[in-house]
């Protein structure tokens, strides 16, 4: 291990970007990422480590889905092999023990869920643009506002929310939850992509502009293309959120199963005094199933780099 | 109109979402169209076409309820009469609130430094090795379960059962002090130690939200810096240090405000797993008890108000970070 | 072959959710109304229902804590009041219910019908919300006269106006006990709470843990604690002295409830009697309270108090009856100072409407009447009786629910509402179940433990 020269640490990732004139080979980057890496096996050992310490309640939690309550409560879920006696039993009851047909809530989440994750992602890009890239008295004031709101816990947006809701006539739609969780989300996008707005070397920004681009077409030509990576971040998050999400749920859309999305459900699988509880675990690994997807899905966005390969200016 | 406010079939929903993103997507056309007549308008008529549908929504959903909270917390629990600083004194003066405060804290250190750390080793260590996509989808697991599946998910970890004849462990961590001879321990009511294994779950949670944003972060290290450094001779732990971590500093910024911010309005993970007993309680629990439990709005309020406030060191340090990177460019 | 992995998994899951996707696609028109009824609706006799007229096209909405599964036998009771008279019952069960219902209330979007589960809360919101509760129009009053004891329509007034009559009915002075392992061991079931401790001795000198307890209730903890305080009160210091400690016209720590927290004490924080199966004293306060009892099938402890609505938490191969039995369970009466002292600690929930349309009056008046007891009693399997006096106890189908009921209506035992549902939430919801998890988890003094409950009895 070598010490580095000052020098080099100081250099600003955007001013090197230049200086190297030829693209690397795939081959190459394997080899410059293989040497340092994960050669080590002290490295790949942490890596592992975290992995199974990360997983292991989890599977824990699978495992136990498919165990009867009264082995659930009499013996742990390692003790499977011991005591083989799986059962789907646990899933026939999350699925089918209600008399509204599960797809119902499904159907809810999806629709739920889509606008929610669209519709503040749009917003918050154009809102992040504005902020890094647009010019305009107190700027930095509005942003530090936008981003301060964070902090203002959604319980104490409910009655107001609500009682417009109400006056305008929308309650118990699906438009409440999509408002809602549109504004909810924007103060942390618009943080989050503001960010990465701001790594884009001025000097791309700056070259369109002598071309004579608008802010409008700065923003869809130049800057969109190279936030893929971060707008696929988000959106798994975004998406994961509305996805899980209870409480405005509960509020804006009451449980009417016209709108009730999955988490309504699943909250209640425990009964009325808590006795089913053990159903909780089907109800949690049916409802990962879709942001899995979501989130294999868009993988490949953020592995292939935030600015790779694109930045030539 | 019936027709776009009430769906109940699955076509009809599907049919409702695509015309609600359609409007939307038409909406923001029309105004970017309108602010793109290059030249002549003033760039802060473009800003407001780029921001304004922003502005509107974050006043409405969290300006005014914002404000709203911090007019409550001077009021009394209906909110009919003024009640002057009762409210606060009250908060401060209940029964255990320095725990309560002291857990917050706590909470706000460990749970951002500790999830960043973790999650962005993971994520250095797994780059671009051929197990990364199943690496990473691991570890962005338990973001992905619902906060009752989490509940559950430890339940399984802490559970307590004596040592004796008869009584089978059922909580993992337990299990494991029994075969290695220790007797079995309750996790969740020794404070202070409580409170750490609650942070554990939340941590947890956090990792896979921090190793995503920063992995991303990470590839986007030009390579050509990553071969210098390299023939400079820099290898594994120094090339982190020197390379990596200084590369990802905005990126890392942004990751520990979130999970801070974050961090401070959870309480469902003390809710559910101790019911804030065993001095494990934190400020958003107690606001969530006072508001919707106790229903003492006021109180409530005033807890919420004091969320606001343990954010502001948050912001400053923002602040700052956000005039160093003007300066630099 | 990673990726391959990877690929393959993530076909898999994506086919999952299309599946599920198709699933609902093929029959999306579910509302979950109530339009596909059994076929037993044939049979319905409309005749104790023409009171109520035709209330076709008609829609009342419902609002309650009760969820799945028990929600189902809830819904199924209303057939015959929506098959006669055309109206539709829209029920929505939550588990957030008392969080939401004032959300609701204050953003004014209510039900029509709420069941508030606690007294103390239905006085709150007749106070915090003047006008928004509707006192109950004639028929339903002289429904609650006719069919229900002076005490439960007290529990549904406030100052003298009757709001809410009671639905369902629970009784919590139970303890639950294997009928085989008292009879291996002779041992009676006790009479006097003499003869219960003597028990506990017996069963504590034979080298075994009497007694199982947990308190454990995520956000509620605490309650079955608050539980034995309240039977133990009502025993060592009567109903009067219990009724003037919920008033607040004693203070919560005055030197009988001292006493009756001692006496509790005896047991729950007597080393040698608990927590068989479950640890220390300590381990009272995170042992999840629906499991607490699985150590009496299993035979690691004895004895374990709770309400009839436990029987709902037995495993599946557990049986509910008096005959001794293997895996058997039953449940005697907790035992007064006397055996002819009989006071009975008990809840439920209250019909309360936040409209006064005609046909939420006649859901209302339906749901006081004998009729609904009996139609409830029909499609509910175990779990469940109501206080109304015109319910026919044969139509029960557990032995528990039976002698519950039986209590409840015999007129030599003294019924006392859960006490922690009528204090303020700040106590009631809030001091109470925390002091009492303090005091069992640090072994705080019975003295501090109510004394810091009466320091955070609300002012006003």
């Amino acid at each position: 291990m070598t010490i580095p020269t000052g020098k080099l640490v100081d250099v600003p990732p955007e001013d090197s970007v230049g200086v190297g004139n030829r693209r690397l080979t795939r081959v190459e980057k394997r080899a410059i990422a293989a040497k340092g890496k994960l050669s080590s096996p002290w490295a790949s050992g942490i890596a592992i480590l975290i992995a199974i310490l990360w997983t292991v309640p989890t599977f824990g939690l699978f495992i136990t889905s498919f165990r009867p309550q009264s082995e659930i409560q009499s013996s742990g879920w390692w003790t499977i092999l011991a005591n083989p006696g799986l059962t789907l039993d646990n899933y026939e009851e999350v699925l089918f023990g209600s008399s509204t047909n599960f797809a119902t809530y499904f159907v809810n989440s999806i629709v739920v869920t889509l606008p929610a994750v669209v519709i503040p992602i749009s917003l918050a890009l154009l809102a992040a643009y504005a902020f890094a890239w647009i010019d305009f008295k107190g700027r930095n004031i509005l942003f530090v506002a936008v981003f301060a709101l964070q902090v203002i816990p959604i319980q104490v947006t409910l009655i107001p929310l609500l009682t417009s809701y109400v006056q305008w006539g929308l309650s118990g739609s699906f438009w409440t939850i999509w408002l809602s969780h549109s504004i909810f989300a924007l103060p942390l996008a618009i943080f989050l992509l503001h960010n990465f707005m701001k790594e884009i070397p001025a000097s791309l920004v700056e070259a369109a502009r002598v071309d004579g681009a608008g802010h409008v077409k700065i923003f869809f030509r130049v800057l969109l293309p190279l936030l893929a990576p971060a707008i696929a971040s988000f959106a798994i998050f975004q998406f994961l959120w509305v996805w899980n999400d209870l409480l405005v749920a509960l509020t804006f859309a009451g449980g009417s199963t016209n709108v009730a999305p999955l988490t309504v459900r699943i909250a209640e699988l425990s009964g009325t005094r808590g006795s089913s509880w053990y159903l909780l675990s089907a109800g949690a690994f049916i409802s990962i199933i879709v942001p899995l997807v979501v989130f294999l899905a868009l993988q490949r966005y953020f592995v292939r780099g935030l600015l790779a390969g694109s930045v030539k200016g | 109109m019936d027709w776009f406010i009430n769906a109940d079939t699955t076509v009809h929903k599907f049919a409702l979402m695509f015309f609600a993103i359609f409007l939307f997507v038409v909406v923001m056309g029309l105004i970017l169209f309108a602010v793109d007549r290059p030249k002549r308008i003033p760039t802060w008529v473009v800003a407001l076409g780029f921001l304004a549908p922003t502005i509107l929504g974050l006043t409405f959903g969290l300006v005014y309820p914002g404000l709203r909270t911090i007019r409550d917390s001077f009021y009394d629990r209906l909110g009919a009469s003024f009640v002057g600083l009762d409210n606060y004194v009250a908060a401060f003066t209940e029964e255990q609130f320095q725990i309560v405060l002291r857990n917050t804290v706590i909470w706000v250190i460990t749970v951002p430094i500790m999830a960043t750390i973790i999650g962005l080793v993971y994520a250095v260590l797994v780059d671009r090795t051929r197990a990364e996509y199943l690496a990473k989808t691991l570890i962005f697991l338990p973001m992905a379960i619902s906060m009752v599946g989490a509940s559950i998910i430890w339940k399984f970890v802490y559970e307590y059962k004596p040592d004796q004849p008869g009584v089978n462990q059922t909580g993992l961590l337990n299990q494991l002090l029994v075969w290695v001879g220790i007797p079995p321990q309750q996790f969740l009511l020794n404070a202070p130690a409580n409170t750490f294994f609650l942070i554990v779950v939340m941590i947890w949670i956090q990792a896979g939200f921090a190793m995503t944003v920063l992995s991303a972060a990470i590839k986007a290290i030009p390579d050509d810096i990553v071969e210098a450094a390299r023939l400079d001779g820099l290898h594994g732990v120094g090339m982190f240090r020197f390379i990596t971590v200084p590369s990802i500093r905005p990126a890392l910024i942004v990751v520990v405000t979130t999970i801070a911010m974050g961090t401070l309005k959870v309480f469902d993970i003390v809710r559910t797993m101790t019911g804030g007993n065993f001095g494990t309680s934190v400020v958003a629990n107690e606001f969530y008890n006072q508001s919707f439990t106790i229903r003492n709005q006021g109180l409530g309020a005033a807890l919420a108000v004091i969320l606001f406030v343990l954010v502001i060191p948050l912001v400053v340090y923002n602040v700052r970070q956000l005039r160093l990177s003007e300066e630099i460019r | 072959m990673k990726r391959m992995t990877r690929r393959s998994s993530a076909a898999l899951a994506t086919g999952a959710a299309f599946a599920l996707l198709l699933a609902a696609c093929s029959d999306s028109d579910d509302g979950g109304g109530s339009s596909d009824s059994p076929a037993a609706s044939g049979d319905i006799d409309c005749a104790p229902f023409e009171e109520y007229g035709d209330l076709s096209g008609t829609t009342v909405t419902v609002y309650t804590s009760i969820v799945a599964p028990e929600s189902e036998q809830q819904t199924d009771s209303y057939i015959p009041f929506e098959e006669c008279t055309g109206a539709e019952i829209s029920y929505e069960g939550s588990r957030e219910f008392e969080a939401q219902l004032p959300v609701r209330l204050s953003a004014g979007t209510p039900p029509d019908i709420a069941y508030i589960p606690q007294p103390g809360f239905l006085r709150s919101l007749v106070a915090d919300f003047p006008g928004k509760v509707i006192a109950a129009p004639q028929p339903v009053i002289d429904n609650a006269t006719e069919f229900f004891s002076e005490e439960w329509v007290g529990y549904g007034s406030v100052d003298g106006t009757l709001y809410a009559t009671p639905l369902g009915a629970n009784v919590k002075s139970f303890v639950w006990y294997s009928p085989q392992q008292f009879e291996d061991n002779s041992w009676e079931v006790p009479t006097t709470w003499d003869e219960l401790m003597t028990l506990t001795q017996d069963i504590a000198d034979s080298g075994a843990i009497p007694w199982c307890a947990g308190i454990e209730s995520g956000p509620a903890t605490g309650w079955p604690a608050t539980d034995w305080l309240e039977d133990v009160v009502l025993r060592t210091a009567g109903p009067e002295v219990y009724d003037q400690w919920v008033d607040h016209t004693i203070p919560f720590n005055d030197p009988q409830i001292v006493e009756a927290l001692g006496a509790v004490g005896d047991i729950l924080r007597n080393p040698d009697y608990v927590n068989g199966g479950l640890g220390d004293v300590s381990s009272i306060a995170t042992a999840p309270w629906n499991e607490a009892g699985n150590g009496i099938p299993a035979g690691t402890c004895s004895l374990m108090r709770a309400a009839n609505f436990y029987q709902a938490n037995w495993p599946e191969d557990v049986t509910v009856s008096e005959d001794p039995q293997e895996n058997g369970v039953y449940a005697f009466y907790l035992p007064a100072v006397s055996a002819d002292d009989k006071p009975i600690l008990g809840a439920g929930e209250f019909v309360t409407a936040f409209s006064d349309r005609p046909e939420v009056a006649a859901f209302q008046a339906y749901l006081s009447s004998p009729e609904w007891a009996n139609e409830k009693a029909k499609v509910t399997g175990q779990g469940w009786f109501s206080a109304n006096s015109g319910l026919d106890p044969s139509l029960l189908q557990s032995p528990i629910d039976v002698m519950a009921f039986e209590l409840l209506t015999d007129p030599e035992y003294t019924f006392r509402f859960d006490g922690s549902d009528l204090m303020p939430a700040a106590v009631g919801a809030g001091s109470f179940w925390t002091q009492m998890t303090d005091w069992i988890a640090t072994g705080q003094s019975d003295e501090e433990t109510l004394t810091n409950i009466e320091n955070s009895w609300p002012s006003s």
